[in-house]
């Protein structure tokens, strides 16, 4: 048993190994993408757009749940007033980048890790090495860097909108001060709040992108292959959030 | 392309003693063959003998473990990256199934390489795309999807997009799978009159041997890692080899067995305790 955990603890690091040497192939050919900004845009389209909807659901539902928490939690202490900077450092710090990042993975990622992997499995990657073009140029660098730029903007768009979804709870159904549940957050509600909230964002659209690639442009050409690759972007994805969400926090709270 | 070089006999391709395994296994074990310049070069073989992969040693997309490889007057064993590429550009290929991009139009498939490669005016893609297509006898599918294509469509349309870079060497494999009579028929005639009209040098890996032979002007039989019989189809169909004759043939039996290695049928049968299957 020790041994069959050694043989996994193994091919795990193997496998990170790999995907970082892959993220260093991708980088090398970011200049050469960036000139062609017609195919990134298409991909921050397919990544970002086509996730709006699930994000802004998403993001209210969990808001009106801080906001209920919240209220039930403060009034204890009597300090109900203090609901809007709970939700919203609550949202920006911690919920809006990584229940962000997990749709993501779950919407975007595996939309990623398919559609590569299917292009695998009916030869159109070969094919276009064949014609001399790079695939990791034209398909997976336009795809991560869609990526990449989609998931913090999809935090941000999920926070906001939290942040309404609790403010409706909380002002409009338990009646919570209106004016003290918005002062109460922009006065203490600070930059370094919010850079946290930036930077786990952007490290998780990085984390998310970049295994939803991997997986798909290293999917065995075959059905089965295809769903394995999907499978393993989204649990691979949901415990590296988690992972780099705690190394993240602890880095910003010493 | 120097024109010194050129000359109607000189081969195009030239693979001399060329290893390659897999795994342990051996694919090719001395390989040799030497495809002429303008000619339909046919390459069959059962099934597994690594046809598709002599396709993947001569574009660079495999590596042989040794041997030479000269394509076009490029070493690809030992070629870096960047000559291996250039060298594509010279060359077309059309996949099993044909390997359209799914998610643009017919049109902009056949566009791509120029678009990848070229930095030409809409105008002039536009009327090289219509051409090539007009030359598969699509160009009224232009603005058709992939998906929306038949079989033998989609590799008429990968066909006008390996040649729409004007290339010197075009390459299929298995053109034929899983095509009714009347577009294999269609593919047959393409192959040879693209390869005579556009002064190409084509090969073909293909095991439907009536078809290939009907257009092939060499023939090279690959069996066991080497090529067992090359010649004009006429010297294969008379040849006394037995591979030969069970390949053109079609039997069941012969130099290459019907039975998958095993052991012994009966003692397998009746082992006690139930053998390998236990």
């Amino acid at each position: 048993m020790i041994r069959d955990f050694l043989d996994s603890l193994s091919e795990s690091v193997e496998r990170l190994g790999d995907t970082i040497r892959f993220l260093v192939r991708i980088l090398a050919q970011v200049p050469s993408a960036l000139l062609r900004p017609q195919l990134i845009f298409d991909q921050v389209y397919n990544a970002g757009a086509l996730s709006l909807v699930i994000i802004m659901l998403s993001g209210l539902f969990v808001g009106m749940v801080l906001g209920l928490q919240g209220y039930d939690l403060l009034q204890r202490f009597g300090s109900e007033d203090a609901l809007g900077t709970a939700a919203a450092i609550g949202l920006v710090r911690e919920l809006g980048p990584v229940v962000t990042a997990l749709l993501f993975a779950g919407r975007a990622g595996t939309a990623l890790a398919s559609e590569i992997g299917l292009m695998r499995a009916t030869d159109q990657l070969s094919a276009m090495e064949m014609m001399a073009v790079d695939p990791v140029r034209r398909v997976v660098v336009p795809r991560f860097l869609g990526g990449v730029i989609a998931m913090p903007l999809l935090a941000a768009i999920f926070s906001m909108i939290g942040i309404y979804g609790a403010q409706l709870v909380g002002v409009q159904f338990m009646h919570v001060d209106s004016g003290s549940f918005w002062s109460q957050m922009q006065a203490s509600v600070d930059l370094r709040d919010v850079n946290e909230g930036i930077v786990k964002s952007v490290v998780f659209g990085i984390a998310c992108s970049l295994i939803a690639v991997y997986q798909g442009f290293h999917a065995e050409p075959t059905a089965e292959g295809v769903g394995t690759a999907t499978t393993r972007t989204v649990v691979t994805s949901a415990v590296i959030v988690l992972f780099l969400d705690y190394l993240i926090t602890a880095f910003f709270l010493k | 392309m120097d024109t010194t070089t050129v000359n109607a006999t000189s081969p195009i391709i030239d693979l001399r003693d060329v290893r390659y395994s897999v795994g342990g296994r051996a694919i090719f074990d001395g390989l040799d063959m030497q495809v002429l310049r303008g000619q339909v070069t046919a390459v069959m073989g059962p099934s597994g003998t690594g046809k598709t992969t002599l396709l993947r040693l001569i574009t660079g997309q495999a590596t042989a473990d040794s041997g030479s490889i000269d394509v076009a007057g490029v070493a690809v064993v030992g070629a870096s990256r960047s000559q291996v590429y250039a060298l594509r550009q010279r060359m077309g290929m059309l996949f099993q199934n044909g390997a359209l991009l799914t998610d643009i139009s017919v049109f902009e498939n056949v566009a791509f390489p120029l678009r990848e490669h070229t930095r030409l005016p809409e105008r002039l893609i536009r009327h090289l795309v219509l051409t090539k297509l007009q030359a598969v006898g699509l160009r009224g599918a232009a603005g058709l999807m992939p998906a929306e294509l038949s079989g033998g469509m989609a590799r008429r349309v990968a066909l006008a997009r390996a040649i729409v870079m004007d290339p010197q060497i075009l390459l299929y494999d298995e053109p034929f799978v899983g095509l009714d009579p009347i577009s294999m028929g269609v593919i047959l005639r393409l192959i040879r009159r693209l390869n005579d009209a556009l002064g190409l040098t084509s090969i073909v890996v293909s095991h439907d041997v009536h078809e290939i032979t009907a257009v092939a002007d060499r023939v090279f039989l690959l069996s066991g890692g080497r090529v067992v019989a090359k010649g004009t189809p006429q010297e294969l169909r008379d040849s006394p080899s037995d591979v030969v004759k069970q390949f053109v043939g079609g039997l069941a039996d012969g130099p290459v067995p019907f039975h998958y290695p095993a052991p012994d049928y009966f003692e397998e049968l009746l082992s006690p305790d139930g053998g390998r299957f236990a």
